[in-house]
């Protein structure tokens, strides 16, 4: 009756593409577990709740050997799936009621709450489950499967419950989206627009157990947390806007509720709960790294640009100004390295690369000349920083000795506009560039400020 | 009753006791920094630690298990605490992530590779206790003791735990409670956290064979929470977490071997229980303990609400007698429940009470006020109107409006506070409403 036997029959492939309607059935519905969490996690993610599940999940233990003891005490069949997740059901939503009286009526901190509430009704659980091995009617043993999670054990059934759950619980996120999505971030805006915060944070809540409860048999209560986690931290490094979150989230959770399935079905006694949260972590992983918007690699891209155009700015203002300071349209690289133009050796070479100056070998040194477009530049990067400088000389009482340091660091950042305003300001000439206030120094101690200082 | 063995129940209690102790002590620093669910993430993923250890020798008495499952514990601390940092991610997702990737991968590896006979997912979760009297090792000085393996463990562990508090404990006190304070001060609490979560990390490890690895965080982290709500500084706290420890380790054992029989099965997984009696210390400490608990908070909400009726009941006599009417039980049952909002059982028991401090007499139906009566009478009504007074005065309230202020004040308005309002009203004759101010 078992959906995911791996018979001699089933092979790899037939896993693979689903060819046998049961084993297709337990694999969407793991899936659509996986999306489920992904959707509801995010939100609380959002609202800084994210582990409150994994409270909750512990919390259903005793309920489900409670529900087992009941019913096969009274003598209905005991390891119908119905009872055993009312019982569920009924002890997780115990559970949260406890961790919210006991930070307010205990006054604990909410880790402490949730540390208390998942151990203790744990320990509960696993006492009860020491009475419900000695019952002699019915086998306990199936109960063991709630813990860790098995979809060989799982019946057709099960497998539609679990999948009907989760689409109507990612159906009810999408309807209340704009609900749900303002009590994660305002909500005393919300409450001011006359919604009834209460009753989404008990919406919320009610999916929360929902895809917990479901997600027992399929991941197994110690790691059910992971459905409602991983997918939506992962879906973070992707993206800032909500919606987009949300959709992440889905679509991760439900790929890692697919691999993870289906790699549990290779062998026949993985841990369904362990392949999920594994493939979840695989998904984490390649998120953490490859993420388009927080993603390590993304952000080290981002930096080296930052650093790249700094460095390029600042030799070309070394160039120009020592230009300047002699009156020549060409200077040598041992000047520019005294005036501590170079962030390092490359420096010369990349912005030769770039079309920015033009070298010449004489002799023992390379003369420098800067091309017409390193010129614009130069001439951008110099009024910039000179503007900058007599802003903060007059208007944020600087020393003249200080305002060169000051710049160094927001050069780079002024957008087109300001500066414009600061001539207005400054009642400059448009587009000129002002002298420097200050007597610019031609040695090396001069370093530049900025992400290498 | 059962029948209660002296070496198995008693090598039970005592290492749960010594397990729970040595869980408790790093289990209050966890609690005081607010990181108790880091006790939650290091004890899940201590496991992938333990198995590759078990795998690698193939039996569970060795070092290499041991040093495993540091090596986890503080890869569990060391990631959440990066993703937390350069990932940006939330510090609760952060280690869920981390423990949950951790516990999946040691599960995996115990399902796949290791013998189950030997260590067993349900071992995982709550331990052997029953077990382990049987495994005994010899002591390596004294010849022919021979003491439960998982007792040598916990014990060392214990022992551990106790010399690293004693060496560093100044140090652990103000990164617990003010690291910024500890920075300034030259130490490194960053070192001191670390240390922290190598402590939990090895205690949870010692504790695994007796407890697993969900119970063991009721016994690291139950204790503290419940010995904070007592406790006034760090010693009694850790000193009261120990005790509670004891006192659960013993009574858990208990419960787990005598309560099934009341419902007719056997024992309990001892763990279990002893996680269960902590929750239950712990809801009985949040009740009664002194400060914020529920119970002693309601005797004193409603011992000043039945002073507060009495003395309303006394005024209203001198009230009364002031214009000269009569006052019977009626009478000022009817006057006060149309003031304010009270019960007439509460208005019943205070007449009761003033009638028996002999401050009321009562001559038939008629009710009257005693000489003591009338004194401590006119004292709150001078009260009352010194307020009011003052409330029209100094704090420009219409007179029409200082009343139901004056009725909330004059319950706790002590003599020096009286004499303060008298001089800064000038010792006024009348109230704002013209009535007489008693002297």
């Amino acid at each position: 009756m078992s959906a995911l036997l791996p018979t001699t029959e089933t092979t790899f492939l037939d896993l693979l593409f689903l060819s046998n309607w049961n084993t297709r059935v337990v694999v969407l519905g793991v899936t659509a577990l996986g999306m489920a969490g992904g959707v509801v996690g995010s939100f609380m993610l959002l609202r800084r709740r994210a582990l409150l599940g994994d409270a909750l999940s512990h919390a259903t233990l005793p309920g489900i050997v409670l529900a087992f003891l009941l019913a096969s005490t009274m003598g209905f069949g005991a390891k119908s799936y119905g009872v055993l997740l009312l019982g569920a059901t009924c002890s997780g939503v115990l559970g949260i009621i406890a961790v919210h009286w006991l930070t307010r009526a205990g006054r604990l901190s909410e880790d402490s709450a949730l540390g208390v509430v998942l151990s203790t009704f744990f320990g509960a659980g696993a006492a009860l489950l020491g009475l419900a091995q000695q019952e002699t009617t019915a086998s306990a043993a199936g109960l063991e499967t709630f813990i860790y999670g098995k979809t060989a054990s799982m019946l057709v059934l099960d497998a539609m419950v679990i999948g009907i759950t989760s689409l109507l619980t990612i159906t009810t996120c999408i309807v209340f989206f704009k609900e749900l999505r303002l009590i994660c971030f305002d909500q005393n805006y919300a409450r001011g627009r006359g919604m009834k915060t209460g009753a989404y944070d008990l919406l919320l809540m009610a999916m929360v157990i929902a895809v917990v409860v479901v997600g027992l048999q399929a991941v197994g209560l110690v790691l059910v947390i992971a459905v409602l986690v991983i997918p939506p931290a992962a879906a973070r490094f992707w993206t800032n806007r909500t919606g987009r979150i949300l959709l992440t989230a889905g679509v991760l959770g439900g790929l890692g509720g697919w691999t993870g399935t289906l790699s549990s079905a290779l062998a026949p006694d993985l841990p369904a709960g362990a392949m999920v949260v594994l493939a979840l972590g695989a998904f984490f992983l390649i998120s953490l790294v490859f993420g388009r918007q927080r993603g390590l690699l993304r952000r080290a891209l981002r930096l080296r640009r930052r650093s790249r155009s700094m460095e390029r700015e600042h030799a070309l203002r070394s160039i120009w100004e020592s230009l300047e300071h002699s009156g020549l349209d060409v200077c040598k690289e041992a000047e520019i390295t005294e005036r501590g133009g170079w962030a390092n050796s490359n420096s010369c070479q990349r912005l030769q690369r770039a079309g920015l100056i033009m070298t010449a070998k004489t002799g023992s040194d390379t003369e420098i000349r800067l091309s017409p477009t390193g010129e614009r530049s130069a001439v951008a990067v110099v009024r910039r920083h000179r503007l900058w400088e007599h802003y903060l000389l007059r208007r944020a009482d600087f020393d003249e000795d200080h305002v060169d340091r000051g710049a160094d660091d927001l050069e780079h950042l002024l957008p087109l506009e300001l500066l414009d305003e600061l001539e207005k300001e400054l009642n400059t000439e448009p587009g000129s560039i002002p002298p420097s206030p200050h007597p610019i120094m031609r040695n090396a101690s001069r370093r530049y400020g900025g992400l290498r200082r | 009753m059962t029948q209660w063995s002296l070496f198995f129940d008693g090598w039970i209690i005592a290492i749960a006791a010594t397990c729970a102790v040595a869980c408790a002590l790093p289990g209050c620093f966890l609690v005081l920094r607010r990181m108790s669910l880091m006790g939650d993430a290091i004890s899940h993923a201590v496991l992938p630690g333990i198995a590759i250890g078990f795998l690698l020798t193939g039996s569970r008495s060795n070092g290499i298990m041991f040093a495993g499952a540091i090596v986890a514990g503080f890869l569990t601390a060391f990631f959440s605490q990066w993703l937390k940092r350069f990932g940006r991610v939330d510090e609760g997702a952060a280690m869920g992530v981390v423990f949950t990737t951790l516990f999946a991968i040691g599960l995996l590896l115990i399902v796949r590779g290791a013998d189950s006979v030997e260590l067993d997912p349900s071992c995982v979760l709550y331990g052997a206790l029953e077990f382990a009297p049987l495994d005994l090792v010899a002591l390596p000085l004294l010849d022919g003791v021979k003491v439960p393996r998982a007792f040598l463990m916990v014990a060392m562990v214990l022992i551990i735990n106790l010399v690293i508090l004693a060496i560093w404990f100044k140090a652990f006190r103000i990164a617990a409670f003010d690291p910024e304070q500890a920075r300034a001060q030259g130490m490194r609490p960053d070192l001191m956290h670390h240390l922290l979560m190598g402590m939990t990390a090895v205690t949870t490890v010692a504790s695994f064979e007796a407890v697993g690895s969900i119970i063991v965080v009721a016994m690291i982290i139950v204790p503290a929470v419940c010995a904070r709500l007592f406790a006034t500084n760090l010693i009694s706290m850790l000193c009261l977490a120990s005790f509670l420890a004891l006192t659960s380790a013993f009574l858990g054992h208990l419960g787990a071997v005598e309560l099934p029989h009341l419902v007719g099965y056997g024992s309990v997984p001892t763990s279990g229980m002893i996680a269960v009696i902590g929750g239950c210390l712990l809801f009985g400490g949040i009740l009664i303990n002194p400060t914020h608990g529920v119970v002693p908070k309601s005797i004193r909400r409603w011992h000043f609400r039945f002073q507060t009726t009495t003395e309303d009941l006394l005024a209203l006599a001198w009230r009364l007698e002031e214009r000269g009417a009569q006052s019977s039980a009626r009478v000022l049952t009817h006057d006060l429940t149309t003031a304010r909002q009270v019960s007439r059982l509460e208005i019943a028991l205070s007449l009761r009470q003033l009638l028996n401090q002999g401050e009321l007499k009562r001559e038939e139906d008629l009710i009257s006020l005693t000489e003591a009566g009338r004194k401590r009478a006119a004292t709150l009504v001078r009260s009352h109107r010194l307020w009011e007074a003052w409330l029209a005065k100094s704090a420009g309230l219409a007179p029409d409006h200082v009343h139901d202020t004056a009725m909330r004040l004059e319950h706790v308005t002590d003599d020096a506070m009286l004499e303060q309002l008298a001089r800064e009203t000038g010792t006024p004759v009348t109230d704002p409403h013209g009535r007489k101010i008693p002297e």
